[in-house]
């Protein structure tokens, strides 16, 4: 009887540690963000100039939340065919044999690949092919950086996916085809239709990734300081941004980067609040 | 089988943690003098210079020097916060750094680096760039190597009809801050436009991260051009152009025509940008790094013995056996006139107002 109520406390100790570990990240970024908002008011969110000089500093997030939202969305849509794909020939079509456990694993692999490799790989495979077909910019760009973008989240969308099309119960199935329908008519009349709410989850879940990832972007985006204007451009990200100029920052220039830092931890938030509600609207 | 993986795991860890326990005994018993420990965070640039001479200061003297590569900025910081004994940086602090410090603090300069302008043009070696085509090709007003004013400045080369394509540092730097100082001296219309600091609102090219992103970057795309500093071209061989310095005459990096940037006066403070140098064989885009610490060492919960370690470590590092080390990894040393001025410096430093060098000194007798 005791052992029970110290199980509970302990776990309840430790829960409240994460609890307040997310809550002092929180305080903490609010609070580095203070200067940086004193200074230029809530229209730092919508200031497209980024101008480090000493005595003229100027600090503005547009850029670097236009780069962000950019290149994720772009990830987002260039994945969207493939890893949809890929979910209903794992789960449904191949479901159990040889071959989706072969892909299934390499899906997985994709998943554990580190960051720097696939920036790697963007910058000495992907950038001069790209420059072969013509792209601008020495193959730097929104473009590059949203390609890598939707080959890392793959993984993220397809794994769940696959996962709920797997679970969509066979009786459903079975009624579908006892009525004289196709493979392909159950698979996207019954199947897709009832577990879209898992399919949207594990969408939301990749484009939060696509959002704060740092490393491949870097080396692919150009970092220029500058409000993509097509395609092509070059830009930055705010967790780029971030990565790139922390090390030499300080003063208003460091809390520029802390309230951008905050910023991409609400679009974040604000991403994965709509992902649940959409989630539970459609339950 | 696993039986056996447990074996070989054991006796790894066995072999691995008799070897540092020899190691460790091997290092006290060859100089057992001191068992201070020092430690220094700041930036990147000295790094592998810091690296070799600290290492080389344990093996003199026992005391262990740590040395964090975290940026400038964020050895100023630590500074500030005093959570280390020195701070290193690129840039000076001006004078209104300097009054937010929480006590008055002294440079030390170190060891003389360069910024080098790398290109990559297939089959032209040597090239040579004026301040007028260095202003218009990084302001973005050039865009083609076979201009003719580039042309007209290398008539011996054949120039390719090629896009010139800057690149830039993505990270705040003083390698960057180097470059943009010099071209801010050159240039009135690069001073009134995007002026010098560790960071800038580039009017054209892309950015990459580090010296090695900019030396990839350039080494991967025809036609780029860019800034790198000196300790990685110089180890890396890359190949860059030679720059005219206040002389007129053209210049190319070297350690010795990076000494010479340094031979004129230089204020007592040493507080001092060295690019575009007086001197008619200095290489223009040349700069000091610093070493900064409290005046008065007795400060938090400090020991006497950590304070007097702080300045017999600085006083050695410019000391002819650590400068001598500089060229080794591609830096330039001090001339003699910094060294006394930095000795100086270090005289002034304090242990509740008694100069520490003097405390050294009769500890020593």
């Amino acid at each position: 009887m005791n052992s029970d109520k110290i199980t509970k406390g302990v776990l309840q100790s430790v829960s409240f540690i994460i609890l307040l570990l997310a809550g002092g990240m929180f305080y903490s970024l609010v609070e580095g963000s203070i200067p940086a908002f004193r200074e230029f008011g809530p229209g730092f969110i919508v200031s497209g100039e980024w101008n480090p000089r000493s005595g003229e500093e100027e600090y503005g997030a547009l850029p670097f939340i236009a780069g962000t939202l950019i290149t994720s969305v772009l990830a987002l849509i260039i994945s969207l065919p493939l890893s949809f794909s890929a979910s209903l020939f794992l789960g449904e079509y191949y479901r159990g044999t040889r071959m989706a456990k072969i892909l299934g694993s390499m899906v997985d692999l994709l998943a554990g690949i580190p960051s720097i490799v696939y920036g790697l790989w963007g910058f000495y495979v992907l950038r001069p092919f790209l420059i072969e077909l013509g792209v601008p910019n020495q193959g730097f760009g929104v473009f590059t950086a949203g390609i890598i973008l939707a080959i890392m989240i793959i993984p993220f969308a397809t794994s769940l996916s696959t996962e709920i099309i797997s679970m969509v119960p066979v009786e459903l199935k079975e009624a579908a085809y006892s009525l004289g329908a196709t493979r392909s008519e159950v698979a996207f009349n019954v199947i897709v239709p009832s577990a879209r709410s898992g399919i949207i989850a594990g969408y939301i879940l990749a484009f939060g990734r696509a959002l704060g990832e740092t490393m491949a972007v870097t080396m692919l985006i150009g970092n220029a300081n500058i409000i993509p204007n097509g395609l092509f451009s070059t830009g930055n990200t705010m967790a780029s941004l971030i990565a790139n100029q922390f090390g030499e920052a300080g003063g208003l220039k460091l809390s520029a980067l802390i309230a951008i830092g905050l910023l991409l931890f609400v679009i974040t938030g604000i991403i994965n609040a709509m992902g649940k509600f959409i989630i539970k609207k459609m339950d | 089988m696993k039986t056996k993986n447990w074996v070989i795991i054991i006796l790894a860890v066995l072999v691995f943690s008799s070897c540092q326990n020899s190691s460790k005994k091997e290092g006290t018993t060859k100089s057992g003098e001191s068992d201070i420990s020092l430690t220094g965070a700041g930036a990147t640039f000295p790094m592998p210079y810091y690296n070799m001479v600290f290492n080389q200061y344990t093996e003199n003297t026992g005391a262990e020097v740590t040395y964090g590569g975290i940026g400038s900025g964020g050895g100023i910081r630590s500074l500030t916060d005093r959570v280390v004994d020195f701070g290193a940086t690129d840039a000076y602090l001006e004078d209104e750094q300097l009054a937010e410090m929480p006590a008055e603090v002294v440079h030390i300069p170190t060891v003389i680096g360069a910024v080098v302008i790398a290109y990559n043009l297939p089959n032209v070696e040597g090239l040579k760039l004026s301040d007028d085509l260095l202003e218009k090709i990084f302001m973005g007003e050039i865009t083609r190597w076979n201009h003719p004013e580039i042309q007209n400045n290398n008539p011996d080369l054949s120039l390719p009809d090629l896009a010139i394509n800057v690149i830039y540092r993505s990270d705040g730097s003083g390698t960057t801050h180097i470059f943009s100082d010099y071209m801010a001296k050159i240039s009135p219309r690069w001073e009134k436009e995007v002026g010098a600091g560790k960071a800038l609102q580039w009017p054209v090219g892309m950015g990459a991260k580090g010296n090695p992103g900019v030396a990839g970057t350039i080494k991967q795309t025809e036609g780029s051009i860019g800034y790198i500093g000196s300790e990685y071209a110089f180890a890396q061989k890359i190949q860059s152009a030679s720059v005219q310095n206040s002389s007129g005459k053209y210049i190319l990096p070297s350690t010795e025509s990076v000494s010479a940037a340094a031979k004129g006066n230089i204020p007592d403070d040493t507080r001092v940008m060295l690019t575009n140098s007086d001197d008619p064989d200095a290489y223009p885009i040349s700069g000091f790094t610093w070493i900064i610490i409290y005046k008065e060492q007795n400060y938090n919960s400090r020991t006497r013995e950590q304070a007097l370690g702080t300045v017999e470590l600085l006083s050695w590092l410019v000391s002819d056996e650590a400068q001598g080390m500089a060229e080794k990894v591609h830096y330039s040393p001090l001339a003699d006139a910094t060294v006394e001025k930095a000795k100086a410096i270090l005289q002034s430093v304090t242990w509740e107002g008694e100069s520490l060098l003097n405390i050294s000194e009769t500890n020593e007798q």
